[in-house]
């Protein structure tokens, strides 16, 4: 048996497999919160008939709905790339949710330039929606696209800004070895050793930047101009129905599920809490930690207005990437001198 | 604290996650029923014996959606020696409630009190030329509607 599992090609399946799976299942989950908490905070029950109970079965129910429909594609479209565009678009989410650790064996593929990989492949789902927004022969998704594009190259900066702090204090780019930096004792009372995530220590404005530019790279309120249903019908998913659509709304709630992970990684200390064991209650615990970061990307969303085209550039590069050099210079100045 | 920048998006989120915990105001509307307010406006019911067919909610329907029909019949004198009257009766009236925008505009001028609010609103049908209540269902309409409210002393 562990012959087999040794073969690479036999651990590379059953890895895709368990990857595709996750992805599916967590945007599912995720569906499934939005519409329910939406649904409540508008005063609303959401959900309700189907599944029996709580309407737990809405999200299979809408998926299969949206299944049975024709795959359409417009007739001036560029119909390769518009094809092929959903499916870039699902890959970037796949891709990162390769190198996420839920415990500190159970990760598919520990890279030892893991976030940089994150940061890489997470950018790859963006290029997806400039795809569809181009060759859907659209003026609506042509805009969408474009702007998909211009928030992309105004929040990538800042995230990756974020993170370098992280970097920083961490020592090293792979995420098992970010996760266990957070797991060493900053201090101790007697005997008892204290870890504390990088929240805590002093990665605060890096946090809200990296939350702040992961809302625009998710295109979720109050960034989500590409999509802007009352200027842009449905932006760059206007052409879209069926199957496609169906990818490109599992990448966009795979992809908050996979952004708020990494999220949960680098700064509130990834699958380890002080006291569980990692290798069993890992998964959990990262889980639960994400599951905090969804609610409250969901909680935005259902909360505040869009913002206008200037002011996100505005505040991209007027606030967002002087104050992560800000938090680099200050992160490096004490990391040398503590 | 109006001063503070972005303290209105922390309102805003304080709201949102007030009502997350508040119960939903939904009702589960075949199984439980709203508790209507009084003089809810759901159906225009018409008193046949009290319209003199003057046209005068006709004409003045925003969305011409009532149609009456009448003629006059001559009326024997009342007294012998008497001159005959003439008076109009009623033929045909017509509410298309697939046009009726519930403005009330014909019950309010109605001079006669020939029409009046019900509360009732579930008469929604399969075909839409089955929303033309004829004078008949109209007539119906009128044993739901409530009695006015007391006058005051």
């Amino acid at each position: 048996m562990s012959e087999l599992f040794d073969n690479f090609w036999v651990m590379l399946v059953v890895k895709l497999g368990a990857v595709v799976t996750v992805v599916l299942v967590l945007a599912l989950v995720v569906i499934y919160l939005e519409l329910k908490i939406s649904a409540h905070m508008q005063s609303r029950i959401g959900p309700y008939y189907a599944g029996g109970r709580w309407g737990w079965a809405q999200p299979f129910a809408d998926a299969l709905k949206f299944l049975q429909k024709e795959d359409l594609v417009p007739a001036d479209a560029d119909r390769p790339i518009f094809k092929l565009a959903p499916v870039v678009s699902l890959m970037g989410t796949f891709a990162v949710i390769v190198i996420l650790p839920f415990s500190p064996s159970l990760i598919a593929r520990d890279l030892d330039l893991g976030i940089f990989y994150v940061l890489a492949a997470g950018s790859i789902g963006t290029l997806g929606v400039l795809m569809a927004g181009w060759a859907s022969a659209n003026k609506y998704s042509l805009i969408g696209g474009l702007r998909a594009a211009a928030q992309l190259i105004a929040y990538e900066l800042p995230l990756v800004l974020a993170v370098v702090g992280v970097v920083i204090q961490a020592g090293t780019l792979s995420m098992v070895g970010i996760v266990e930096a957070q797991a060493q004792p900053v201090f101790h009372i007697g005997d008892v050793g204290i870890p504390l995530p990088y929240l805590v220590q002093g990665q605060v404005i890096g946090f809200v930047i990296f939350m702040t530019a992961m809302l625009a790279e998710l295109s979720r309120t109050p960034f989500d101009l590409p999509i802007a249903e009352s200027e842009l019908v449905m932006g760059y998913l206007t052409e879209y129905s069926g199957i496609r659509f169906t990818m490109f709304f599992l990448a966009e709630y795979a992809g908050m599920f996979a952004l708020s992970a990494v999220a949960a990684t680098l700064f509130l200390g990834g699958y380890h809490v002080p006291g569980l064991d990692a290798d069993v209650f890992g998964p959990l615990v990262l889980i639960a930690k994400t599951m905090v970061l969804v609610f409250l990307v969901i909680w935005f969303r259902w909360t505040w207005p869009r913002v206008r085209e200037d002011q996100l550039q505005g505040f991209a590069w007027k606030w967002l990437v002087p104050a992560s050099l800000a938090n680099i210079a200050v992160t490096a100045i004490l990391k040398v001198a503590l | 604290m109006r001063g503070i920048p972005g303290i209105g998006l922390l309102k805003g989120m304080w709201v949102t996650l007030r009502n997350l915990f508040t119960k939903p105001k939904t009702v589960f509307y075949p199984e439980e029923k709203e508790i209507l307010v009084a003089r809810a406006r759901g159906v225009i019911a018409l008193d046949p014996e009290a319209c003199t067919v003057c046209m005068l909610c006709a004409r003045e329907c925003p969305d011409w959606c009532i149609y009456i029909e009448g003629h006059k019949e001559e009326q024997p004198p009342k007294k012998p020696g008497g001159r005959p009257r003439s008076r109009a009766t009623l033929d045909r009236f017509d509410i298309d409630y697939a046009l009726c925008m519930y403005c009330g505009i014909c019950v309010e001028v109605c001079p006669f009190d020939a029409l009046f609010w019900s509360p009732e609103y579930e008469y929604s049908e399969h075909r839409i030329s089955d929303m033309l209540h004829p004078k008949e269902r109209l007539a119906d309409w009128l044993k739901t509607v409530p009695d006015p409210p007391p006058l005051e002393q």
